[in-house]
C-alpha cells in the first residue's frame, strides 16, 4: 500500500526530508548534506534515509532553491528575445531604479544580451486596437538568427499583448514550429497583466529557468522512477501552493520562493492547529533573518519580487522579509566606536570563527558559543565534531572586546544585544507596514539558529508567547506535505465600472476556473475541497496604486456568474474604506486587473502523528554553564524530543534535538503541548 | 548628563531610526496621493530642541530630505520665539520653499515632543502634496516668474493648539488646491505618522529614561561628526575647483554658472560656491536651505555609510554667495529647483574627484526632464501626462555606469510604458537605450535613453519640456569623457524642429500622428578611454551600445582584435 508522503526540501547545506507515513499516523525526519552541482543524489539519499522502497510513496512534493540559484549565480539558458519595434531595451532600462539609494555605484546586466534582443514589425494599442499585424517572415528570421547564435530558449515579449493575444498568439505559433525545443514562451501566456517590464522581465526569467529546471526536475523524476516511484511528483511555489511537475517545467518562475514559502505554509499549519491564528515566524538561517506574518491564519501574499536588482518576478508570493541578521552575520566596530552586525556574512562556508574553516572575525554564532548557549561538543546538522570555542572567543576580543573595552563575555552579550534589537526591529516594521500591533501576535522561531533568540524576541517586541515547532529544523520539507495545489491567473481589464463589459469579465473569470480545475483535475492527488477566488486591483480614476477588492462570486457545476456592476462598487467601497478609512467622494472607480486562484485542498494530516510517544523523560539529561545579562547560571539540558506532553520546565533551560537547540531563559518557562511544539511563555502567566 | 555605554548606544540607533522607519511606513500606508504613496516623495524624524538640527531620520524617504528637513524645524523654532506661545499637543503647518527648502509642493508639519512638561525634540513629517494651488495642475510652471505664479504660500502657522486642531486651517488649505479629498488624505497620513511617532518616544522614554535618550542623541551627534571627520582625514588636504553650467533659466536665454572650490584641511572641508551666478528671472533658483541640504546629498553620495544625522555637518563649511541664484530671495520662483541641485551635486563630484577619483562616479545625465504633453479629448476632457525621463549614471572605479538610472536626488521609478499608453491618447514609438550616449573611458558611463512619443488624439496636444544639458554635457571624472547632451525635438509639418532654449519649452503644438523625441544624456566616463580593455570595447559595439564610428574615434580600432 503506497501511503507514503515525503517532502523535501533542498537548502544551501541541507536536504531536510519529512515522511508522513499516513495508514499508521506516523511521521520522521532525515537530515542529509546538499549535493551539489547535482542536487539529485542527496535528494535521493534523503528519501532512503526513511523509505528502502520507493513503490511505498503515494507523493512526493519538493521546494527547490533550483530556479532561485540559476537567477542568482545566472547559471540560466543562452535566452532569445524577440520583441516590438523600438522597445529592445525594456529588460535592460528596468523602471529607471538603480541598485543602492546612496553612492550612486553598480551597474546591470539583463539575463538576455542585447545581440539577442531582436525586433520585428508589430504593434498593439492600449484599447486592443492592432495598429501593425505582426512582421510573420520577420519573427522567423529572427528565430533563425538566435537559433544561429545558440540560444536555447525563446520569449515573445510585444507591447499591449495584455489587451490584444492576437499579434504574440500569431508570433508564437509560428515560433513553435520553427523552434528546436518546447523552451517558447509569450509574455500574454506567462502574465497577461499591464506593465511591460514586470511582464518581460516574468516572462524573461522564465525563459530563461525552462531548460535548466526542466533538466533538473527531469532527472529527479526518472531517478524517483528508476527506483520505484509510481506516485505523484509536485513542486511548491512561491505563493505556498504546489503545482503538477510538468507545471512547474512549463512555469518555472513560479518556484523561486519555493523552500522558504512552504515553510510559511508549514508554520501557519502548525500555529493553527495549536490554537494561535495570529504568528509572525522567524527564520534565521546563516546570512539572514526572514520575517514573515500570519494573519487570522492567512499568510500574506505580495504581487512580485525582485530575486536580484533588476530581476522582477510577478507572481504572488508568501511575503517574506529578509535582514542581513544571521548566524553568520559579522559583527564590528565601525569608525565611529559604534558595534554593527552584519550585512557582512560569513555564512555556513567558511561560516563562524568557532567553525574553524577559516573565518577570523566573529558572529552572531560565536557569541551563542562564547556565552554557553550552543554546546560546543554537540554541534547540531551533523556537519563538524566540534566548534572551536576559544578561536571564536579569541575572535571577540579582537575585533569587539578591544576596541570597546569589554570582557569577552560582555562582547559577547553586546553582540547578541544589537542582533536582538535588529531582528525585533524586522519583526516590528513588518507588523507595522500591514497595520498590525506586533503585541497582537505570537511568535515563531524555526530553522538552525531562530529558537536561541526567542526571548529576546519576546521582552523586545512585546510578544507574550512563541511557539517552537516539534521540528523547527525541517518546517520547510514539512510544508511541502501541508501545502494545498493553487494556481493563480491574472488578466488586465483596464475598464471604469460604470462602462465594465460584464460579459467579457464573466469570460475571463470562467477561462481562469476552467484552466486551474483541469490542472486540478489532472493530478492524482485526492483533494478534499475545491476553492475559487477572484479579487479584482481597483482604484479610483487618477490613482496609480490599487487597492485588492474581493468580490464573492456564485459557481454552480463550474459555471461562475460574473458580479454586477453594482456588487463591484460595494465591494470597492467597503475594501477602500478598510484601507483608507474614507471614501472619496464623487470619485470614479476603475478596475485595472482580475486576479483568480484555484485551489485544491489537500488532506491535511493530523499533527498529533508527530507528538511525543508516551513515557518519555522530565528530567535533565545534563547541566552545563550558561551566560544570560551579566552572569553565569547553572542550566539545566533536557533532550527537548523525549518530554512528554504537559511536561513544563522552568527556565534557565536548554532543550536540546538534532537540528535545533531551543533556549528558556531565566525568567521564561516552556511547556511541551499536544503536539510536541513547545510554548514558551513568562513564568508568572502559565495558567 | 549620564554618560552612556556603546552598546546601549547601538541599541537605542537602531531603536530611534526605526521610529522614524515606522513613521515613514504609516504615511506610505496612508497617503491617497501616488506620488506618496509609490514614488516615496516624503520623509521623516527627529531634530533636536534648541537647534533643530537633524538627530534621526527615516531611511525610505527621498534623498532630498534628508538634508532638508532640519530647516522646517528651524523655521518653526524662530517662529516659536517669536511668538512665545510653543505648548504641548501644538502641530505646525507649512509649506513656504523659501523658509524650508525644496518646492512648495512639499507640505511640513511640525511637531514638538514634551516630555514631563518639558521640549525633548522635535518631530516632523514633509509630503510631496498632489497639487498646491498656482497656475499649473501640479505646480510644475516652468514659466513662473515669482513663487506666487507657482502655488499658494503658507508660512509656518499652528495647525493645533494643545492637540486641538485648528479647523480654520484646514478649510483654507482645502480651498487652494485642485484636489481637495487628495489633500485631506495625506494630511492625515501625516498627523497619523507624528501620532506613532510621539507613541513610540512615549515608549522608548518609559524604558530607557529621558536622560539616557538625551544622552543617547548626543552621543550619535559627536559619532556622526567623528565619522565625518575620520572619513576626511583619510582625504588629501588641498583644494580643488570645478565649474558648470545650466542652460538658461526657461527666461532669458544666457547660462548661469556653478561654482565650488572645495577644500580639505585635515578633518575639515570647506564647499565654497562663490563665483556662481546671481538669481534670475525663473525658476531654477534655489533657496539657501535647499543649497545646505544639497551640499549634504552630495556628501552622503561620496560617502555612503554617514548616518542621517546633523553632526555629519559640524566639520563642514558651505558657503553660499549673497544674491547668487544658490540663495535666492524670496519671492523668486524656486519650482525647477531640481534642476540646480543636481548640477550642484555635478560640481561637487567633479571637485572631489580631483581629490579622490576613487571616491566618487562620475556625472550622472543630471536633468529630470520634466515633459508634459497636454490636450482635449473629442468628447471634451482634459488630460495631462506629466512624467520625468531617465538617464545615465556616471561610471566609477568598480564599474561602468548604470543605464537608464533614476536622478541623484531621488529614488522615484518611472511609470511603466503600458500604464501612460492606457492613460493617455499616445503611444511610444521609441523607449530604448541611446547608443553613443555614455561618457567614454576605462569605465564608461551609462547609457541614456530615447524616448519618442506620438500623439494619438484627433484633438492634437501640447507639449512643455522643462529639461537641461542641452547645451552643457555631463563631465567624466579621472581623465572619463564626457557623456552625449540632451536633446529635444518635435515633429510639425514640414519635419523635426529643437526648441530655442534647448530643452524648455512650452506649448508646443502637435497634430495627432505627430510626436516629441527626447534623448537624455549618458553619464560621464571614469578613467581613460585608453585604458578601456579591447574585450570590453568590442562587446559594447557588438552589443549595439557603441557605434563602430564613434568606437574607433574614441577608443582607436585596436578594439577589433577585441572578443565580444
Amino acid at each position: 500500500m503506497s501511503s507514503r508522503m515525503i517532502g523535501v526540501d533542498v537548502g544551501g547545506t541541507f536536504t531536510d526530508v519529512f515522511v508522513l507515513n499516513e495508514a499508521e499516523g506516523t511521521a520522521s525526519v532525515a537530515k542529509v548534506p546538499t549535493t551539489r552541482p547535482d542536487q539529485s543524489s542527496g535528494f535521493l539519499d534523503g528519501i532512503g534515509c526513511e523509505v528502502q522502497d520507493l513503490s511505498e510513496i503515494a507523493v512526493v512534493v519538493h521546494g527547490t532553491t533550483a530556479g532561485t540559484n540559476a537567477l542568482l549565480e545566472r547559471k540560466g539558458a543562452t535566452t532569445g528575445v524577440i520583441c516590438t519595434e523600438g522597445l529592445r531595451d525594456v529588460l535592460e532600462m528596468r523602471r529607471r531604479d538603480r541598485p543602492r539609494t546612496w553612492g550612486l555605484r553598480g551597474d546591470f546586466e539583463p539575463v538576455v544580451d542585447r545581440r539577442n534582443r531582436l525586433e520585428v514589425p508589430e504593434r498593439t494599442l492600449a484599447d486592443g486596437t492592432i495598429r501593425t499585424p505582426v512582421d510573420i517572415d520577420a519573427v522567423r528570421m529572427a528565430a533563425k538568427t538566435l537559433q544561429d547564435q545558440g540560444c536555447e530558449a525563446v520569449a515573445i515579449l510585444f507591447a499591449n499583448s495584455y489587451a490584444n493575444t492576437a499579434n504574440e498568439d500569431a508570433a508564437v505559433a509560428a515560433l513553435r514550429k520553427v523552434w528546436h525545443n518546447e523552451h517558447v514562451s509569450a509574455s500574454s501566456e506567462i502574465l497577461p497583466e499591464i506593465r511591460e517590464f514586470e511582464r518581460f522581465s516574468t516572462t524573461a526569467l522564465n525563459a530563461y529557468l525552462q531548460p535548466e529546471v526542466s533538466g533538473y526536475l527531469g532527472r529527479l523524476e526518472n531517478a524517483l522512477k528508476a527506483g520505484g516511484f509510481d506516485g505523484e511528483f509536485m513542486i511548491v511555489q512561491s505563493n505556498g501552493g504546489v503545482m503538477a511537475v510538468d507545471t512547474a517545467c512549463r512555469l518555472p518562475v513560479r518556484t523561486a520562493l519555493s523552500g522558504p514559502a512552504a515553510g510559511v505554509i508549514a508554520a501557519g499549519y502548525i500555529a493553527q492547529s495549536s490554537g494561535f491564528e495570529n504568528i509572525i515566524t522567524g527564520d534565521m538561517g546563516g546570512t539572514s533573518f526572514d520575517v514573515s506574518l500570519i494573519a487570522e491564519g492567512q499568510s500574506m501574499l505580495s504581487p512580485q519580487t525582485s530575486i536580484d536588482f533588476g530581476m522582477v518576478v510577478r507572481n504572488p508570493m508568501i511575503e517574506i522579509t529578509t535582514i542581513g541578521a544571521g548566524g553568520g552575520s559579522i559583527a564590528w566596530v565601525d569608525k565611529g566606536g559604534l558595534l554593527n552586525i552584519g550585512p557582512e556574512s560569513a555564512g555556513s562556508n567558511p561560516g563562524p570563527v568557532a567553525y574553524g574553516l577559516g573565518n577570523t572575525r566573529p558572529t552572531v554564532t560565536d557569541a551563542n558559543v562564547v556565552l554557553g548557549r550552543i554546546d560546543p561538543d554537540n554541534p547540531i546538522g551533523g556537519k563538524l565534531d566540534r566548534l572551536d570555542l576559544t578561536a571564536a572567543g579569541r575572535a571577540i576580543d579582537e575585533h569587539v572586546g578591544a576596541p570597546l573595552g569589554l570582557s569577552t563575555v560582555e562582547a559577547a552579550e553586546a553582540i547578541l544585544r544589537v542582533a536582538n534589537s535588529r531582528m525585533a526591529g524586522a519583526i516590528r516594521l513588518v507588523s507595522i507596514e500591514r497595520g498590525f500591533d506586533p503585541k497582537r501576535f505570537a511568535f515563531m522561531p524555526f530553522g538552525g539558529g531562530g529558537a536561541l533568540h526567542t526571548g529576546a524576541m519576546l521582552a523586545e517586541v512585546g510578544i507574550a508567547r512563541a511557539i517552537v515547532p516539534r521540528y523547527p529544523g525541517v518546517t520547510s520539507a514539512m510544508g511541502c506535505v501541508i501545502a494545498d495545489m493553487r494556481q493563480d491567473f491574472v488578466q488586465t481589464i483596464n475598464s471604469l465600472v460604470d462602462t465594465l463589459d460584464e460579459t467579457a469579465l464573466g469570460t475571463f473569470m470562467q477561462a481562469h476556473a476552467d484552466q486551474g480545475m483541469a490542472l486540478l483535475d489532472a493530478a492524482r492527488t485526492k483533494f478534499e475541497a475545491r476553492e475559487l477566488s477572484f479579487e479584482l486591483d481597483m482604484a479610483y480614476i487618477g490613482q496609480t496604486h490599487t487597492v485588492s477588492v474581493p468580490v464573492s462570486v456564485k459557481t454552480l457545476d463550474g459555471k461562475v456568474t460574473a458580479p454586477t456592476r453594482a456588487e463591484i462598487e460595494e465591494a470597492f467601497d467597503t475594501a477602500y474604506r478598510a484601507t483608507f478609512g474614507r471614501l472619496l467622494q464623487n470619485g470614479v472607480r476603475r478596475i485595472l486587473n482580475l486576479r483568480s486562484a484555484v485551489t485544491g485542498k489537500r488532506p491535511k494530516f493530523d499533527l498529533s502523528a508527530l507528538a511525543p510517544t508516551e513515557g518519555g523523560s522530565r528530567d535533565p539529561i545534563g547541566q552545563r554553564q550558561v551566560h544570560f545579562a551579566d552572569t553565569w547560571h547553572d542550566t539545566a539540558i533536557y533532550d527537548r524530543l523525549s518530554l512528554p506532553v504537559g511536561a513544563v520546565i522552568k527556565g534557565p533551560a536548554i532543550l536540546t534535538q538534532p537540528d535545533t537547540t531551543v533556549l528558556i531563559e531565566p525568567h521564561l518557562r516552556g511547556r511541551v503541548d499536544p503536539f510536541g511544539n513547545t510554548i514558551i511563555e513568562t513564568s508568572e502567566d502559565v495558567s | 548628563m549620564s554618560e552612556i555605554d556603546p552598546i546601549t548606544l547601538s541599541v537605542l540607533a537602531g531603536r530611534m531610526e526605526q521610529i522614524a522607519d515606522e513613521m515613514d511606513a504609516t504615511l506610505f500606508r496612508a497617503a491617497f496621493n501616488p506620488i506618496i504613496a509609490e514614488a516615496h516623495d516624503a520623509s521623516h524624524g527627529l531634530y533636536h530642541a534648541v537647534s533643530g538640527d537633524t538627530l534621526v531620520q527615516g531611511k525610505s524617504g527621498l534623498p532630498i530630505f534628508v538634508g532638508v528637513m532640519s530647516f522646517a524645524v528651524k523655521a518653526v523654532i524662530e517662529k516659536a520665539a517669536r511668538d512665545g506661545d510653543l505648548e504641548d499637543g501644538d502641530i505646525y503647518i507649512f509649506n513656504d520653499a523659501h523658509i524650508g527648502g525644496t518646492h512648495l509642493s512639499d507640505m511640513r508639519l511640525v511637531r514638538p515632543y514634551f516630555r514631563d512638561g518639558t521640549l525633548f525634540c522635535y518631530l516632523a513629517s514633509v509630503g510631496h502634496w498632489h497639487d498646491v494651488g498656482g497656475a499649473v495642475p501640479g505646480n510644475y510652471n516652468p514659466a513662473a516668474t515669482d513663487v506666487f505664479q507657482e502655488a499658494f504660500n503658507l508660512p509656518p502657522v499652528k495647525l493645533a493648539r494643545k492637540g486641538e486642531i485648528n479647523q480654520d486651517i484646514i478649510d483654507i488649505l482645502l480651498r487652494n488646491t485642485r484636489l481637495p479629498q487628495s489633500a485631506m488624505g495625506d494630511l492625515n497620513g501625516q498627523l497619523g505618522a507624528l501620532d506613532l511617532g510621539v507613541k513610540r518616544m512615549d515608549e522608548l522614554l518609559d524604558e530607557y529614561g529621558a536622560d539616557t535618550i538625551t544622552a543617547a542623541l548626543e552621543a550619535l551627534g559627536h559619532r556622526a561628526e567623528a565619522l565625518m571627520r575620520s572619513e576626511l582625514t583619510d582625504l588629501p588636504d588641498g583644494r580643488w575647483e570645478a565649474t558648470d553650467y545650466l542652460d538658461n533659466d526657461g527666461i532669458i536665454d544666457a547660462p548661469l554658472k556653478i561654482q565650488i572650490a572645495l577644500e580639505i584641511k585635515g578633518d575639515e572641508m570647506t564647499l565654497d560656491f562663490t563665483g556662481s551666478s546671481p538669481q534670475c528671472a525663473g525658476p531654477v533658483n534655489i533657496a539657501l536651505p535647499t543649497t545646505v541640504a544639497t551640499a549634504y546629498v552630495a556628501i552622503k553620495h561620496v560617502f555612503p555609510a554617514l548616518p542621517a544625522n546633523a553632526g555629519v555637518m559640524r566639520p563642514i563649511n558651505v558657503i553660499v554667495p549673497e544674491g547668487s541664484l544658490l540663495a535666492a530671495q524670496f519671492p523668486a520662483p524656486t519650482g525647477g529647483y531640481t534642476e540646480t541641485i543636481l548640477r550642484m551635486i555635478d560640481v561637487v563630484f567633479s571637485a572631489f574627484a580631483q581629490a579622490a577619483p576613487d571616491r566618487v562616479v562620475a556625472n550622472a545625465y543630471g536633468t529630470i526632464n520634466a515633459l508634459s504633453i497636454a490636450g482635449t479629448k473629442k468628447n471634451g476632457q482634459p488630460w495631462v501626462m506629466f512624467s520625468f525621463y531617465g538617464g545615465g549614471h556616471g561610471g566609477s572605479i568598480e564599474t561602468d555606469g548604470l543605464n537608464h538610472g533614476n536622478a541623484p536626488i531621488s529614488t522615484a521609478t518611472i511609470p511603466p510604458m503600458e500604464i501612460l499608453e492606457a492613460a493617455y491618447p499616445v503611444m511610444f514609438r521609441t523607449w530604448a537605450l541611446r547608443p553613443d550616449s555614455a561618457g567614454a573611458g576605462a569605465h564608461r558611463g551609462g547609457l541614456g535613453a530615447i524616448y519618442e512619443i506620438e500623439v494619438l488624439e484627433e484633438n492634437g496636444a501640447e507639449a512643455f519640456l522643462f529639461g537641461e544639458r542641452g547645451r552643457f554635457a555631463p563631465k567624466g571624472i579621472a581623465g572619463g569623457g564626457e557623456a552625449a547632451m540632451n536633446v529635444f525635438q518635435y515633429e510639425q509639418d514640414d519635419g523635426w524642429h529643437s526648441p530655442q532654449l534647448a530643452s524648455k519649452m512650452r506649448g508646443i503644438k502637435l497634430k495627432a500622428g505627430q510626436a516629441v523625441r527626447l534623448e537624455t544624456p549618458g553619464g560621464g566616463g571614469y578613467g581613460a578611454a585608453a585604458e578601456r580593455s579591447v574585450d570590453a570595447v568590442a562587446l559594447d559595439v557588438a552589443r549595439g551600445l557603441v557605434s563602430e564610428a564613434e568606437a574607433d574615434a574614441i577608443y582607436g580600432t585596436k578594439w577589433r582584435e577585441g572578443t565580444a
